[in-house]
């Protein structure tokens, strides 16, 4: 029999009882519902670990220091390379060259120094720090009050909300969540007061000046003025574990001003030659997986580094047996709808048994009449697994929209906790036929093994 | 045409040999066909008669292929069915044997007309063409108005034009009759026998029909063959001038 032919007799023998096969149906839509739902769920807290894993630059970021740097003395890691004193200095050049190593996508220097604000009048005490442009991506971001920095050398400047708070005088009372010092300070003034450190060349030796070691520098007081266009909710340095810093600058813009900070005796010390060395670099790269090669390749350099175990593969672990999990409870609803199946195609054979040899005294072989059960069992399959799609579709939509009316209410930012993706779409509706099909097996050759004399034996 | 000329080349349709079929009822052995050796030429109008539980139906069933032989053989236009595989036999049935039973054996979910496309569409005929062969079918067992009635709404003689026209649909040399005319009144039962005459004399189909009534037999076959107990007992000739020569002969 041609396979139109098989379509067209399936379904209208899928019509001829529509009550009993819309409620097989309806089973495989619901098992394969609740299928897809248990694997959106598992899929959509994997995406949103991930996302957060991933904008927290924890696991995609290397910090490089030079060996020549006392406090990295004795540190461990620092087997493979070159001695310390035979290392090379961690500037302008060297940041290039690692910049261009194979899945770098950035390296910046790290800048970060405490120094006084003053705001209105009001002198302030913080620790400032440089952000990249490639920052403005990162989720301390995703929550801002106006906006990230026009460009990378812009005199501008973000707050940290409690910062921020400070600046206006309004502590934030526990609770406090409707205060919004947004208002009060965009587009405002703020001054910055430094130490810019200038390099001198020594007056003991002239003629030998191009000797590091016989510069000397000089300080002297600086302010720059800064509009602040943003105040956010988060420290993106948050996890990092170090002073926090609350008041953050464009990273060329805090370059050029060549701050020397105080607070750092190694800054004091830094000899300065043609161009300056950086007391670290922050390497971020494009995937944690490429961290330990990236590395091992600054290492070969003479530079030490430090970056932290790659907490992703763990995760992935354990999202893989959590999805397995939920994939089996998923499929123990699915399971149950091919029994259904396999029910009402039995109950078919036993309804339609003088049907059945009738097409086979008329002609009909094994194999059509296997067919026009696998061809019910599998439309079966189809129509339930689309119902089944659709109808987990909309429930994860509605669990996502009730997820984030309660996180609105918590005033935590939305999250997308569901998420069901194509291939899961495609994948279900397969495998529901799948389901189907195999369920249709011992039905469909039950039917084909009927004896037609048997079967047309009357009354 | 008279029915010495469609006998014309003479060649064997049917033949068995020693055919038996037992069947096992716990301890005892029933001999439904027992050493059955007939020999059955082309174009030939032939009813088996015999008692109830005579073996009739089942010796049909084993030249239909519908049945597998305990031993012996059937073979059917030169082709022995005992080497034919299940598949094989399927397609036996589909193009060589149109098949008629007491109680019509139509399927009631379709309508008249989707009963006669079915053996088209085992046999993967084109659907352009499907319908318009069904439907000439159909015509010439007077039922063409009445193609896209379920057999629910019909009488018991429709139906059984109904089951003919499939069975003829595609174009078989060899028609069984299992007791066609066992379920109408006489009246109904004679415009049966007519299209089956009609069938054997001008299309040249060989007919094997099964009936209980001798009378019957005899006014409309050529040969009559008495199974008593599964074993062949009887084979005559009827005397052509007892029988209704040509069709519309209704009594
Ligand atoms: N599947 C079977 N299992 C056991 N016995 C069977 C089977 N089929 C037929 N028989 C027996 O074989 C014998 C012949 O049966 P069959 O149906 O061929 O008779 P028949 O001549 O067609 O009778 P009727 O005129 O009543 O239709 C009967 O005794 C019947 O009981
Ligand atoms: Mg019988």
């Amino acid at each position: 029999m041609k396979a139109y032919d098989v379509g067209e007799l399936a379904v209208r023998n899928l019509r001829e009882s529509v009550l009993r096969n819309s409620l097989t149906t309806v089973g495989i839509s619901v098992g394969v519902a609740s299928l897809v739902a248990m694997l959106s769920l598992g899929i959509g807290l994997q995406h949103l670990a991930n996302r957060r894993l991933a904008k927290s630059g924890l696991f995609d970021t290397i910090r490089v220091s030079s060996r020549r740097d006392p406090r990295n003395f004795g540190r461990e890691g620092g087997e493979n390379g070159p001695e310390a004193a035979e290392s090379p200095p961690l500037d302008e050049s060297a940041r290039q060259r690692i910049a261009e190593l194979a899945n770098v996508s950035e390296a910046y220097p790290e800048i970060r120094f405490a120094t006084e604000l003053r705001f209105e009048d009001k002198p302030h005490l913080s620790v400032v720090s440089a952000l990249p442009s490639s920052a403005r991506t990162t989720d301390a971001f995703e929550g801002i009050e106006g906006r990230f920095f026009s460009s990378d050398t812009a005199p501008e400047a973000i707050l940290e909300k409690s910062f921020a708070e400070r600046l206006l005088g309004t502590s934030p009372q526990p609770g406090g969540k409707d205060s919004n010092p947004a208002q009060g300070l965009l587009g405002k003034q703020l001054t910055m007061r430094y130490a810019e450190r200038t390099a001198i060349p020594s007056p003991a030796s002239p003629a030998r000046s191009s000797n590091p070691a016989d510069m000397g520098y000089s300080v002297s007081s600086r302010e720059e003025n800064l509009t602040i266009v943003g105040i956010c909710d988060l420290d993106p340095d948050s996890m990092r574990g170090q002073a926090r810093a609350r008041v953050f600058l464009p990273l060329k813009l805090a370059e050029g001003l060549h701050v020397m900070d105080p607070s750092n005796l190694r800054d004091t010390t830094n000899v300065l030659g043609g161009s300056p060395t950086y007391a670290a670099l922050d390497v971020r790269v494009g995937s944690p997986k490429h961290i330990p090669e990236v590395e091992s390749a600054i290492k070969q350099m003479g530079f030490d580094t430090f970056s932290l175990i790659d907490a992703t593969k763990n995760l992935r672990q354990f999202f893989a047996v959590l999805d397995l999990f939920l994939g089996i409870f998923g499929s123990l609803a699915l399971t149950v709808a091919s029994i259904g199946i396999i029910n009402t195609l039995v109950m078919a054979i036993l309804e339609r048994r003088r049907e059945i040899g009738i097409m086979k005294a008329i002609g009909a072989t094994d194999g059509d009449v296997k067919g026009l059960f696998f061809a019910e069992a599998g439309a079966m399959g189809g129509f339930g697994g689309a119902l089944g799609v659709a109808l987990g579709w909309a429930l994860g939509h509605a669990i996502n929209a009730g997820t984030n009316l309660y996180l609105k209410r918590q005033h935590f930012p939305p999250a997308e906790i569901w998420f069901v993706p194509w291939w899961l779409v495609g994948g279900a509706i397969v495998f529901a036929i799948l389901v189907s099909l195999v369920s249709g097996l011992y039905p469909a050759r039950r039917a084909a093994r009927l004896d037609p004399v048997e079967a047309l034996r009357y009354e | 045409m008279s029915a010495a000329q469609g006998k014309g080349n003479g060649s064997v349709a049917v033949r068995t040999a020693e055919l038996c079929r037992h069947f096992r009822m716990g301890e005892s052995l029933i001999p439904a066909v027992d050493r059955v050796s007939l020999e059955i030429r082309s174009a030939e109008f032939v009813a088996l008669l015999g008692a109830s539980g005579s073996g009739k139906s089942t010796l049909l069933n084993l030249i239909a292929g519908l049945d597998r032989p305990t031993s012996g053989s059937v073979v059917v236009q030169g082709k022995d069915l005992a080497r034919l595989d299940r598949e094989e036999l399927a397609k036996y049935r589909l193009r060589t044997v149109g098949m008629v039973f007491q109680s019509f054996q139509l399927i009631p979910s379709m309508t008249l007309v989707e009963n006669v496309e079915l053996p088209l569409r085992f046999a993967e005929v084109d659907r352009a063409r499907r319908r318009h062969l069904c439907q000439t079918a159909l015509e010439r067992v007077h039922l063409g108005a009445r193609s896209n009635h379920r057999p629910s709404e019909l009488s018991g003689g429709e139906q059984q034009r109904a089951a003919l026209a499939r069975a003829l649909i595609n174009q078989p040399q060899l028609l069984l009759a299992d007791e066609p005319t066992g379920n109408l009144d006489s009246q109904t039962g004679a415009e049966i026998m007519n299209l089956l005459l009609e069938c054997n004399q001008s299309l040249g189909m060989t007919v094997i029909m099964v009936t209980h009534e001798r009378s019957l037999a005899e006014r409309y076959t050529e040969r009559l063959m008495v199974l008593s107990d599964g074993r062949l007992v009887d084979d005559v000739t009827v005397a052509s001038s007892t029988r209704s020569s040509a069709p519309g002969g209704t009594p």
